[in-house]
């Protein structure tokens, strides 16, 4: 019953980085590439029907997170306090810079929710990147099962007492920034023409070569600082699946991207975020927090909620599940299609 | 007390207390737009459609401030309560689990096509998009009432072997008694507000002689949902929540009550000051017999004072518990004799006309809010010295390993933002007043219009 809980809440974790990743990216990229009111309008108008719905895959994430494995919820949260209370700020001031950009028509109020949802935008993708390093990495748990990390200790030496930010952590904040303006950037090629729409995709052309330098020495280092992220993929052939998923989707984009099929590339750079994931998902497992000191880790086995719970949560859980996509192919098919001038609100 | 103990709590009720300043609103507009949105289809009246575009502007304000200030309460359970987490995640993982799944998604995914889907949508259909979204809001409102009812009043559980509480049974939890009771109770907050701000919105344009057809419906609509939600909030809501703390929490009857001694026919304080140090109340305006009838129905019935329990088991801030209730309960009734006057203008027809009442509706806006705050206020400060009643003390529940430095810097960090927050909103707030309902098919289209 864990592992089936570890699985699905895998699920909605990349079902939260492939969605949100999309609107985030596109706020990452936003400066840039739309240079007009007309420009900047079309972008948000692109994901101001569903930012929230995507953003609400993380909540759902975390208050499955919390029902499934409440002691992981509690030691994890606790333990990045500081960076996470960031992140909740910067998801403050990107919501209110999606929205309230609009209700005022004058250029210092519009540039100044341009800079800060662009801003938190990019800063949110390095900061969720970071955390993903963070827990493949491990942090400094002890036997109670809590732990406390600053926001830095030592940077080039990861010692047992580590911090949020290190070379390491970085470096996989890097690729998520890399990753998620490629994905935003397709996004945006794909719900916008003009200027717009071909910046945006030249973006996407920019990032390829960077996207794919990182993820080889990202897995290089993960090797170099886990090892034992390769026992699974030893034990499980079927684990290969992943790099060849991975590879194959980056390939994918090389070749989609020039030809004009952006939606091909989309769809690529989705089940790219995908395959990462669930990569690192799979490195990991029965581990859902990796201790430095290895014998603390926290694992499946000692966070999990009573065996009822988790079985009772199983019924309501899929009916919520099919709702909420049921939900989502309605909206996006309802505002499907390349965004005009002047469309939303926004 | 412990200071990072301190810091914790006061970070959490600032955190919440912001964050209910929107969704109590937005709940209870979310009702009133259906209304409105109901009649605009029945009358094919454009002027209820017009109503319910201009309060749906309103509503998405508030919504989006809503959902950027709830955030940060679902991580606080993991980042300042992490001790209370692990040991009752078990249980209300469960609620907050299906708030998730069950409401934040139907809000979120209907809420864009509410807001801006009215082009693209069939009257029907958008029609159905408001519902949608009246639902979501209303069912995520059940979800964190049952979380906290469990707090309030724990059932279907049990204490597993390492010490934490885990779940027995879904249906004791879900539909808890308690949860029943404080839901209806809160929802009927929440409609208040939205009443009160639906009327006293509509007097103000009245007053200043602006939108006057649309003002009316406002007032209409406003003084006629705020004078059924007010009844109802006294009676039968408030009336079955009080019947619950008596029964199962009869320390925070008491001190919310200022009773300090047990006693027959037990009189009820209207006004005074709490005095726990001499174990009184200081100039107390009283009722003779009414607690014991209010409570148990019997003029001369025994209730239990603060004497009778342990005084480690007292709510540690009586005074200011005492004030909430009383605050609270003096506002509702202020409620409903002001919903009252304004309904018997309006079936005679003159209230539209009667100034001194448009002004007190006007007045009246920033009440409902203080009344739900102290509301909540009560609820929280009663349940305590307890985190989960009688299983876990509030001592024993926040993150320990956070110290009370970092709790202040991110307790700051959130001072300053709703700060921000707070003047952004109320500047927008001050600009959709004074654009007002009315001509324009959609403001954000024509807006699109313009620029090119």
């Amino acid at each position: 019953m864990p592992t089936l809980w570890y699985w699905i809440v895998a699920v909605m974790v990349t079902a939260y980085v492939v969605l949100d990743g999309f609107d985030l990216g596109a706020g990452a990229i936003y400066l840039a590439v739309a240079k007009t009111d007309e420009e900047r309008r079309r972008v948000l108008a692109s994901i101001g029907p569903v930012w929230d719905g995507n953003e609400v895959w993380l909540l759902a994430a975390g208050g499955t997170l919390y029902f499934a494995f409440p002691q992981l919820y509690a030691s994890s949260f606790s333990g990045f306090y500081l960076p996470l209370h960031m992140v909740l700020w910067l998801l403050i001031l990107r919501g209110i810079g999606i929205e309230f950009r609009a209700h005022v028509r004058n250029p210092v109020w519009q540039n100044f929710f341009d800079v800060v949802f662009s801003g938190a935008s990019i800063l949110l993708t390095i900061f969720f990147g970071a955390a993903l390093g963070n827990v493949v990495r491990g942090v400094p748990l002890d036997a109670t099962g809590y732990f406390f990390e600053p926001l830095w200790t030592n940077f080039f030496n990861l010692g047992p007492q580590t911090g949020i930010l290190d070379w390491y952590t970085v470096l996989i904040g890097v690729l998520a920034l890399v990753t998620l303006v490629a994905h935003g950037s397709l996004y945006v090629a794909v719900k916008t023409d003009d200027d717009l729409g071909r910046r945006a995709k030249g973006v996407a052309l920019l990032c390829w070569p960077l996207q794919f330098f990182l993820t080889i020495v990202s897995l290089v280092a993960t090797y170099f600082i886990r090892p034992e992220v390769m026992n699974n993929y030893d034990k499980h052939k079927i684990g290969l699946l992943v790099p060849v998923l991975v590879f194959g989707c980056l390939a994918v984009l090389l070749w989609a991207n020039p030809k004009g099929k952006e939606k091909l590339a989309f769809i690529a750079s989705s089940l790219y975020i995908t395959g990462m994931l669930v990569g690192a998902a799979f490195a990991l497992y029965p581990v859902v927090l990796p201790a430095r000191d290895r014998q603390f880790s926290l694992t499946i086995h000692n966070t999990a909620a009573g065996n009822h719970g988790l079985s009772v949560g199983l019924a309501w859980w899929t009916i919520g599940f099919v709702l909420a996509t049921a939900y989502f192919v309605f909206l996006y098919r309802m505002f499907r299609g390349k965004v005009q001038a002047g469309e939303g609100h926004y | 007390m412990d200071s990072a103990l301190l810091i914790h709590r006061i970070h959490f009720a600032f955190t919440i207390t912001f964050h209910y300043l929107f969704p109590q609103l937005t709940m209870g507009l979310a009702l009133l737009i259906v209304v409105l949105k109901t009649i605009a289809l029945r009358r094919k009246d454009p002027a209820y459609s017009e109503a319910a575009r201009f309060w749906a502007k309103i509503f998405g304000i508030n919504f989006v401030l809503g959902v950027v200030t709830g955030i940060p309460m679902e991580f606080q359970f993991g980042t300042n309560w992490s001790h209370f987490s692990r040991f009752a995640g078990g249980v209300i993982g469960q609620t907050l689990g299906m708030e998730g799944m069950f409401a934040f998604f139907l809000e979120s995914a209907f809420l864009g096509l509410f807001l801006y889907g009215e082009k693209k949508l069939s009257p029907v259909a958008h029609w159905w998009s408001a519902v949608a979204v009246f639902i979501g809001s209303w069912l995520s409102g059940y979800f964190i009432v049952a979380t906290d009812a469990f707090m309030q009043y724990p059932v279907g559980y049990f204490v597993a072997a390492d010490g934490s509480v885990q779940l027995s049974s879904f249906w004791a939890l879900v539909l808890n008694p308690w949860a029943a009771w404080q839901y209806s109770h809160t929802m009927m907050g929440a409609a208040i507000t939205g009443a009160f701000v639906m009327a006293s919105v509509g007097a103000f344009y009245l007053l200043g002689n602006k939108f006057t057809e649309h003002a009316r419906i406002f007032v209409k609509v406003g003084v006629v949902a705020g004078c059924v939600f007010s009844i109802l909030q006294a009676f039968p809501t408030g009336d079955g929540q009080g019947r619950m703390v008596a029964t199962y929490q009869p320390a925070t009857l008491a001190a919310m009550e200022g009773l300090f001694q047990s006693q027959r026919s037990a009189p009820i304080v209207l006004m005074g000051q709490p005095n726990d140090q001499q174990g009184k109340i200081d100039n107390p305006v009283e009722v003779p017999g009414m607690l014991s009838m209010l409570t148990y129905k019997r003029w001369n019935a025994h209730v239990r004072g603060l004497d009778d329990f342990p005084k480690q088991d007292w709510p540690d801030n009586i005074p200011l518990l005492y004030y909430s209730y009383h605050i609270m309960v003096g506002l509702g009734t202020a409620f409903i004799a002001i919903m009252a006057v304004s309904a018997f203008l309006l079936y005679g027809d003159r209230l539209y006309k009667t100034r001194w009442m448009l002004w007190i509706l006007l007045l009246s806006l920033p009440f409902p809010y203080i009344a739900n705050t102290a509301g909540w206020m009560t609820a929280e400060l009663g349940r305590q010295p307890w985190l989960v009643y009688g299983l876990m003390r509030t001592a024993d529940g926040y993150s320990k390993t956070v110290s009370a430095g970092n709790g202040m810097f991110t307790l700051l960090g959130f001072m300053g933002l709703y700060t921000v927050l707070g003047i952004l909103f109320l500047f927008l707030m001050r600009r959709e007043l004074e654009t007002g309902p009315g001509g324009e098919i959609k403001p954000a289209i024509l807006h699109g219009k313009e620029a090119k």
